[in-house]
C-alpha cells in the first residue's frame, strides 16, 4: 500500500449506536441498528440513499474480498463501485436510469487503496460478532442492532488464488480439513484414482471439484481452479442472493453444476430489466460485456464462473473493437 | 431439516432451463445444456460449448475409446457424467508452443507411458502441456474441457442453443 495513501476518515463512535461514520470523498457513510446511509452532493443539495445493513455489508464484502471485481459492483439499484484497475469509483445514480436522468447522481473517483482501505475499516467496524456477509443467512447470526463486538476473522478471507490447479506442490490448497456443507451432505466425497508409472509420480493430477465444492463456507465468493493461459475457471457455491449486481465489462460464463439458478439480468448503465434466465443443471450461459446481473439460488448450488483476463479487454469492448456477444450466429 | 438432495444432470436425465426476455435476443446469451449437446454428438467430437475470444469449453460425449490427443499448453478436463479412464503418454516430440487447442495424436504417440487417471463425476483432471491423452468410457458419459479454440473444435451454435 502506498505511503501517500489518503487516511482513511472516521468519526468517534456514535453514543447511540457505537458505530463510526466514515467519508469517502464528498460521500459520507454511516449505519444505525437497521439500515446504511449514503449521502452525497448533487444539484445544490445533499441527497441520500438506503441500505438495510446485511445487504450493504454482503455488497461490500465481496468487493473487498474481489479487490473490485471486473467492472461494475453495483450494491443495489443506486450506489456501487466501478474498477478501472488502480482507480475505483464510488457512485450513487450514476447507473441508475431516473436518477443520472434527474442529474442527482454523483460519481468521484479514489486511488483503489484508498477506497479499499475505507471498506476494510467499514466492515471491521460494522460487522458485529455472529454476523458473517460470506455466509447464508441461515448460516449465521444477525447484522442487525447496536454494535456488538466484531467477526474479523470472517471479513478478512480472500479470493483463493491459483497458479494452475488446486493441490499441486506449491499451488492453493485442497479443502480436506473443512466440513462438507450441510446443503451438500450427500455429494460424494471419493477422489479420482491416480495411477502414476514410476519416474513420473507427481506429474499426473486430479482432484474432486465437487468435493472441494461441498466444502466450500463461504457463498458467492469464487475460488481459481483451472488456469489455461488467460481463461480462469473460477466456480463457487451459490445460496440466497448474489449480494451484488455484476455489471460486467468483459464477457462472463456461467455453467450450472448443480442445481438452479435465476438471474435477473438489466442493462449495465440504466438497470432496465433485459431478461430473467433461469440455468438448471448442465446448462451453459454467457453473460454479455453490456448487462448487470444478479442470481437466486433457493438450494445451495455449485457454479462454475469462466473468466478471461486477457489484459485490456475493458477498453476494447468500451471502444466497440469488440462486440459485447461472445459469439455471432 | 428435509433430505439433501443435490441435482446433478447426466446425459440420460437433465432439465434444460430457460430464458424469459423482457428486450433483446435470446441468442446473446448463447445458451445451451451440455448434456442436450453431448446426447446428440458424436463420441469425443469436441463440441465448443462457451467461447470467450480464443479460449472455449468443449463438451465431448465419451464413449468407448478416444484418439490419442495433445496439446502444448495445459487443458482441464471436468468429469460431468460417467466413468472415464484417462492414459497418459510423454510425448519425445510434444505439439508446437505456437498451436493452440488440442491436436490428434496419431495411433500411438511415441513416448514414455506416464500412468493413468480414473475419473467419476465431479472429478476434474489436468492435462498437462505436451503430454498425450486418450479418454477410455466403459458407459457412455460427459466430460467438459476448458482449452484454447484449435483445428478439432467443432462450433455449431445454430443447432445447441437458443435463438
Amino acid at each position: 500500500m502506498s505511503a501517500n495513501l489518503a487516511p482513511v476518515v472516521a468519526s468517534e463512535p456514535s453514543n447511540v449506536t457505537g458505530y463510526r461514520s466514515f467519508r469517502l470523498g464528498k460521500f459520507e457513510l454511516s449505519r444505525d441498528a437497521y439500515f446504511v446511509s449514503v449521502r452525497w452532493p448533487a444539484k445544490g443539495a445533499k441527497r441520500s440513499h438506503q441500505m438495510p445493513a446485511d445487504a450493504f455489508l454482503r455488497a461490500c464484502m465481496r468487493d473487498v474480498a474481489w479487490n473490485f471485481f471486473y467492472g461494475w459492483v453495483n450494491f443495489d439499484s443506486v450506489i456501487g463501485t466501478r474498477n478501472h484497475y488502480g482507480k475505483v469509483d464510488f457512485y450513487a445514480g450514476t447507473f441508475n436510469g431516473a436518477l443520472k436522468e434527474a442529474g442527482v447522481d454523483y460519481l468521484e473517483q479514489f486511488d483503489s487503496g484508498h477506497i479499499m482501505a475505507t471498506f476494510k475499516a467499514i466492515l471491521r467496524d460494522w460487522v458485529n460478532e455472529g454476523f458473517d456477509p460470506f455466509a447464508a443467512p441461515v448460516e449465521t447470526g444477525t447484522a442487525f442492532g447496536p454494535k456488538q463486538g466484531d467477526n474479523i476473522a470472517a471479513i478478512e478471507r480472500t479470493r483463493i488464488a491459483t497458479q494452475r490447479m488446486p493441490g499441486l506442490p506449491g499451488d492453493s490448497p485442497l479443502r480436506d480439513d473443512m466440513p462438507v456443507n450441510r446443503a451438500f451432505a450427500d455429494v460424494a466425497q471419493d477422489e479420482p484414482e491416480i495411477h502414476a508409472e514410476p519416474g513420473f509420480e507427481g506429474e499426473l493430477h486430479a482432484f474432486s471439484l465437487f468435493k472441494y465444492l461441498s466444502r466450500s463456507d463461504v457463498t458467492w465468493n469464487p475460488s481459481v481452479t483451472a488456469v489455461c493461459k488467460a481463461s480462469l475457471a473460477c466456480p463457487t457455491t451459490e445460496e440466497f442472493i448474489l449480494p451484488i449486481f455484476h455489471g460486467n465489462d468483459r464477457v462472463e460464463w456461467l455453467v450450472q453444476l448443480s442445481d438452479e439458478i435465476v438471474w435477473d439480468v438489466g442493462d449495465k448503465n440504466t438497470g432496465a430489466p433485459r431478461a430473467r434466465v433461469t440455468m438448471k443443471a448442465g446448462d451453459v450461459a454467457a453473460m454479455p460485456a453490456d448487462i448487470r446481473h444478479q442470481g437466486y439460488s433457493t438450494k445451495r448450488s455449485m457454479l462454475y464462473v469462466w473468466e478471461n483476463v486477457t489484459p485490456g479487454l475493458p477498453q476494447r469492448y468500451e471502444t466497440g473493437e469488440l462486440s459485447p456477444y461472445p459469439v455471432d450466429f | 431439516m428435509s433430505q439433501v438432495h443435490t441435482v446433478f444432470g447426466s446425459i440420460t436425465d437433465y432439465t434444460k432451463g430457460s430464458i424469459e426476455l423482457v428486450s433483446g435476443e435470446a441468442r446473446h446469451y448463447v445458451f445451451s445444456n451440455m448434456f442436450e449437446v453431448a446426447a446428440r454428438s458424436q463420441p469425443y467430437e469436441r463440441v465448443v460449448v462457451a467461447r470467450n475470444m480464443e479460449y472455449v469449453q468443449e463438451v465431448l460425449r465419451a464413449e468407448g475409446v478416444s484418439p490419442w490427443f495433445a496439446c502444448s499448453h495445459d487443458e482441464f478436463a471436468l468429469c460431468m457424467d460417467g466413468e472415464v479412464t484417462v492414459d497418459f503418454i510423454k510425448m519425445k516430440a510434444p505439439p508446437d508452443p505456437a498451436k493452440n487447442g488440442a491436436v490428434l495424436a496419431g495411433d500411438l504417440p511415441e513416448g514414455a507411458r506416464m500412468g493413468h487417471v480414473k475419473l467419476k463425476r465431479g472429478h476434474q483432471v489436468l492435462l498437462g502441456a505436451g503430454n498425450a491423452y486418450r479418454f477410455t468410457a466403459t458407459r457412455t458419459g460427459v466430460l467438459m474441457q476448458q482449452t484454447v479454440l484449435g483445428d478439432l473444435s467443432v462450433q455449431k451454435w445454430r443447432e445447441i442453443c437458443f435463438i
